[in-house]
């Protein structure tokens, strides 16, 4: 399938000429064995009480964390926080061997190019061209320019959207927007990609498209994932497929990806009240007789 | 059966002196967040990266895009100035002396204010509803989640194209003032060109000039700084947008009638001790 090779081209540039956020980032990669994200004892909380009131998890390299919960449970807090858009009332976030509670405002935003965010619409900025959107990050490292164009059009191909490069998001679909907002959030080829309900408020087809590219990206790249849904049939659609990058295709998963032969595992957090009310993997939820859980699972 | 939780039943408790405490409380954070935005527009022309485009890009939305409204407004103002004052000095046969007042007039006072408050009325509630929008739908989360300082990007060039503009603009309106002046009183008085343009411009002295070009700085930096405040802070969506841009035009209009009383005190007394 066309345009794949997104992440396999990160290793010709790192060898080479490639941005000095790279090679600072991979100095400073965090071993295998040691979480990407983790967040302990997490409190913020706002006029109504705590939305998030001890909440602790972390997310392993090449894992795909999902995070479930009602509307206002905090699924969003939580990929804010690990993002360093907001900080928490008490608790510690760590991301890529960093304390980002210890992180001023300007080392953040530095640290920000390090990770991938994909808005629950898109957030792409309205008065940009779709090329421009997904080049704005590699403009604002300096990149030359005549790096960014081949590097726009391999995101772009990469989601399949490589014809809009000279429309206005006003002229997508909604989700040809969450589609380029990917493109946008993986052409600075981020280890880390946080996903914000990606598939809300889109028809079924086009959830699958969505969700399809995710699987993509985590398979062919290896990329560690935290996504927020309330749909759990995405949740579930990403434990139980995987890409397949010799076909170029979606195939099932057999042991219904709890832990792939990549290392790719998928897992789910469920949240109440402000705590993490499950984890575990996917045939765990699905076997869950708690009475809370199953109705996520009708 | 629907119940209503008792909780809404009791009595409302709030005392007045808490609800005065609690919007003194809400006034001093809103001035505090106004004033370390406003030093932060400012710090940031100190250290790169610097948007230059962006500057350029709001100077033509902000300087060229307000030209036709300025030089109208300043026309008809001069041209109305003249009416006014003419019916009294032609009573005591000093109608010269109308290009006199309405030079004054103009460059120390009219001028400025006029084009602060129609700047303040096109721009301020442009920036207010484009930075609001931008919140609402995450782009500005989105800017920071892309390593870039929002204050950096949009409000400082926002501040600096306003504050290099609205002088320029100011100085426009108080010359087609001048032109508007100088026709009514052609077509009203039939004074001549060369008496009104020689004692319009000889009465003008160089504090005069400082007034009224030092003012539109100021004014400038009122109306950027509250436009972007008000947009950065919205909340509540399109209806947070809409009270947001409402918001900006009257704070903005407000602040810069109240500080130009202040600022004429302060220049006439320069006036009078270093000019």
């Amino acid at each position: 399938m066309a345009g794949i090779s997104i992440y396999n081209h990160r290793d010709e540039c790192s060898a080479g000429s490639t941005t000095a956020r790279t090679h600072d980032f991979r100095m400073s990669a965090t071993p295998d064995s040691e979480p990407v994200l983790s967040l302990e004892d997490i409190r913020i909380g706002f006029d109504k009480g705590n939305v998030l009131d001890g909440l602790s998890f972390s997310v392993a390299p090449r894992e795909t964390k999902i995070l479930i919960g009602e509307s206002g449970s905090g699924k969003t807090l939580i990929l804010k926080l690990a993002a360093g858009l907001i900080q928490p009332d008490s608790g510690s976030v760590q991301m890529l061997d960093h304390d980002l509670g210890r992180m001023s405002e300007k080392e953040l935003l530095a640290f920000r190019r390090n990770i991938g965010f994909v808005f629950q619409e898109g957030a792409l900025f309205d008065s940009l061209t779709v090329a421009e959107n997904v080049a704005y990050c590699l403009r604002e490292e300096h990149v030359d320019e005549e790096e960014i164009e081949p590097r726009v059009r391999e995101s772009l191909r990469f989601v399949e959207m490589e014809d809009t490069l000279e429309k206005l998001p006003a002229e997508l679909s909604g989700g040809m927007r969450r589609r380029v907002s990917i493109a946008r959030a993986l052409v600075t080829r981020p280890r880390v990609v946080l996903y914000d309900s990606p598939t809300a408020g889109l028809d079924p087809v086009t959830s699958q498209t969505i969700i399809t590219l995710i699987l993509r990206l985590r398979d062919t790249q290896g990329v560690t994932s935290v996504l927020a849904t309330h749909r759990l049939q995405d949740a579930f659609g990403l434990a139980s497929y995987e890409f397949d990058g010799r076909s170029g295709r979606v195939v099932p998963v057999a042991h219904n990806g709890a832990s792939r032969p990549s290392g790719a595992a998928t897992t789910f957090v469920v949240l109440r009240e402000g705590k993490v009310y499950f984890e575990g993997n996917p045939r765990e939820l699905a076997d869950t007789r708690d009475e809370y859980l199953r109705r996520f699972l009708l | 059966m629907a119940t209503t939780d008792p909780k809404f039943l009791e009595p409302n408790t709030i005392s007045v002196t808490g609800a005065v405490a609690e919007g003194a409380k809400r006034w001093v954070l809103h001035v505090q967040e106004y004033s370390v935005l406003s030093a932060r527009s400012v710090t940031n022309l100190f250290s790169p990266p610097y948007y230059v485009s962006d500057v350029l890009d709001q100077m033509d939305i902000i300087g060229v895009g307000s030209l036709p409204i300025v030089l109208l407004t300043g026309f008809f103002i001069g041209a109305v100035m003249v009416l006014q004052t003419a019916a009294q000095f032609e009573r005591f046969g000093q109608t010269a002396l109308t290009a006199d007042v309405v030079s004054l007039a103009l460059v120390r006072e009219l001028g400025p204010s006029i084009t602060g408050l129609l700047v303040a009325g096109r721009n301020a509630s442009g920036m207010a509803s484009e930075l609001g929008s931008m919140i609402v739908t995450e782009q500005v989360d989105a800017m920071r989640a892309m390593g870039t300082d929002p204050v950096r990007k949009l409000v400082t060039p926002r501040v600096v194209a306003t504050v290099l503009m609205l002088p320029l603009l100011t100085a426009m309106a108080d010359f087609l003032g001048l032109i508007g002046g100088y026709l009514v009183s052609a077509f009203t008085l039939r004074l001549n060109a060369v008496t009104f343009w020689t004692r319009a411009i000889d009465i003008l002295v160089f504090s005069d000039l400082m007034q009224g070009l030092t003012k539109p700085i100021v004014f400038g930096f009122i109306i950027a700084t509250v436009g972007c405040y008000q947009g950065l802070k919205v909340k509540g969506g399109t209806q947070g947008v809409g009270r947001a841009t409402t918001q900006a035009v009257v704070t903005a209009s407000v602040v810069i009638l109240v500080s130009n009383f202040f600022l004429t005190k302060l220049m006439l007394y320069l006036a009078g001790h270093v000019f």
